[in-house]
């Protein structure tokens, strides 16, 4: 028998493991999935726990209810991939042989990198959401907050779900409105970008919504240091801003795994193939989701459309064939922007986000680009089509796994 | 859309900076830096060949990954090109503006 391996339980691997279990010869192969956690928490959730628009029970499952039973779910934790003697080398001592590895170990906050950040007013008046903890003890504080400034920020690029910062500015708007207090908070929207977002028509129309809610944005904010006494972050210029409530994304790091490993680059992202998804430096591994280096969003959608593509070229491979599927870094990503209204965007790695209509070219039913209530809707679906469609690797109809142009508007 | 930069005229996109490499000599690097107020000095030039390095060779570059570059460290980076230094450095090395992964 030969052995596939996946490395991690989260969306992506969870998604490979549901494909392959129907499509590899069980006859010749056995698939093995490692996680060292239970549970799978809807991450895109995150977003909606401090404003107690999401309870917690909403967003987490266990693991397991997701994992085919013919996939043997292994819950322990990983000392390093030997990857010169195709083996995993487990903490407790016992080795895993493998013939072909998935690495799909995401990505996770590393407030560590910045000076200050997790010091003294962690979790006090400073907060990150992208981590269930982070989320909660955010809730709280919000439950009770009074007002003051509010400074929403992004430490440096790449970070999961690039949207989520700004939906959460949004989202902040409508929630101190609803409570009545917005004239008591100043929010602003602190990015080492030079814009709101990278692609200049979503930029446009995303700094348009900031200025029309009233949010205040700092571009090209490098930041250096979180100053816990006077309580303001610094950027190496000198640039010094105030907060009274700071909600950071700190940087953001493939596993650690892969650094013990001598798998990653300097992020602990392993260097993989924007196209096929194989590892650069090891033909039998390949890599799906935010554990890749590949520049195109940290997001689901990218993990569930890079899923179809995976799983093609790990059949070429096993048939040693060319690896003829191509990902086109097809995303595709609602943004919440508070008052029961989203915006949709779909893009790859040429073209970027435009106005059109989704997924019907001239129909629809979602706007791309711009405000409505059905793309909130959509949004909100999408948790059910996360545990229930995606999850499983059953295709979502209408949505190919490469873009289409159809029904945009790229002048 | 052209432009004449150093008596040359070149490709440029539309906040200027050369769309190829190919057309970038050192006068125009000279020019870009004058047009961004800053003289480049020994150093400044050590860390344009850094770039244009990890450019050839299909590195993204990131501030942090100057930071690690061991020609400069991050503040040092910004002592050279205080303002938006990334950018303004790639644009005098006649490189693609650094594209934040989204």
């Amino acid at each position: 028998m030969k052995r596939l391996v996946i490395l991690g339980a989260g969306t992506a691997g969870t998604m490979m493991a549901n494909h392959l279990h129907h499509k590899l010869n069980r006859k010749e192969w056995t698939i093995d999935i490692v996680d060292e956690r239970t549970e799978h928490h809807y991450q895109p959730g995150y977003l909606f726990l401090p404003f107690d628009i999401y309870q917690p029970e909403d967003i987490i499952k266990s693991i397991r209810d997701f994992i085919p039973s013919d996939v043997n779910l292994i819950t322990k934790k990983i000392d390093r991939i030997v990857a010169t003697d195709n083996y995993i080398q487990m903490a407790g001592g016992d080795q895993l042989q493998y013939d072909l590895l998935i690495i799909a170990t995401g990505a996770k906050i590393a407030p560590e990198e910045t000076e200050g950040m997790n010091g003294a007013e962690w979790q006090h008046s400073v907060f990150d959401f992208y981590t269930f903890e982070g989320a909660l003890a955010l809730r709280n504080k919000l439950r009770d907050w009074q007002g003051g400034n509010l400074v929403i920020h992004i430490t440096e690029m790449p970070i999961k779900c690039p949207v989520a910062p700004l939906e959460f500015a949004f989202l902040a708007d409508s929630y101190f409105k609803h409570k009545k207090i917005r004239d008591k908070v100043n929010i602003t929207y602190v990015t080492p970008l030079s814009g709101a977002f990278t692609k200049p028509k979503s930029t446009a129309a995303l700094e348009h919504l900031l200025e029309e809610k009233n949010i205040a944005i700092e571009s090209d904010f490098a930041i250096s240091e979180v100053d816990n006494e006077n309580k303001t972050i610094v950027d190496y210029g000198g640039k010094a801003i105030p907060f009274d409530l700071l909600v950071t994304v700190p940087t953001n790091k493939g596993d650690a795994l892969m650094e013990r490993s001598d798998l990653g680059d300097e992020l602990n992202y392993v260097p993989t193939n924007k196209e096929t998804l194989q590892s650069k430096a090891h033909a039998n591994i390949f890599v799906i989701g935010d554990a890749t280096n590949v520049p195109a969003s940290k997001a689901g959608s990218v993990a569930h459309f890079e899923a179809d593509i995976l799983t093609e070229n790990i059949l070429h491979f096993i048939k040693e064939e060319t690896l003829s599927a191509t990902f086109d870094g097809h995303a595709n990503c609602f943004i919440e922007t508070g008052n029961s209204k989203a915006l949709l965007i779909d893009f790859n790695y040429t073209h970027e986000p435009v106005e059109g209509t989704f997924p019907f070219a001239g129909i629809g039913p979602l706007q791309l680009l711009k405000e409505s209530r059905m793309n909130h809707w959509g949004k909100l679906a999408f948790r059910w089509i996360y545990w229930n469609v995606l999850l499983k690797g059953t295709p979502i109809p209408f949505v190919s796994a490469n873009m289409s142009t159809a029904g945009k508007h790229f002048n | 859309m052209e432009k004449t930069i150093a008596q040359k005229t070149v490709q440029v996109n539309e906040e200027g900076y050369l769309t190829n490499f190919a057309e970038w000599n050192k006068e125009i690097g000279e020019e870009l830096a004058k047009e961004n107020n800053i003289t480049l000095t020994p150093k400044h030039w050590e860390l344009i060949n850094y770039i244009q390095n990890e450019f050839k060779n299909e590195v993204p570059l990131t501030i942090r990954k100057i930071g690690k570059s061991g020609v400069v460290d991050i503040k040092e980076f910004y002592a050279l090109f205080p303002v938006g230094p990334l950018k303004t450095a790639t644009k005098i090395a006649g490189i693609p503006k650094p594209v934040g992964c989204i």
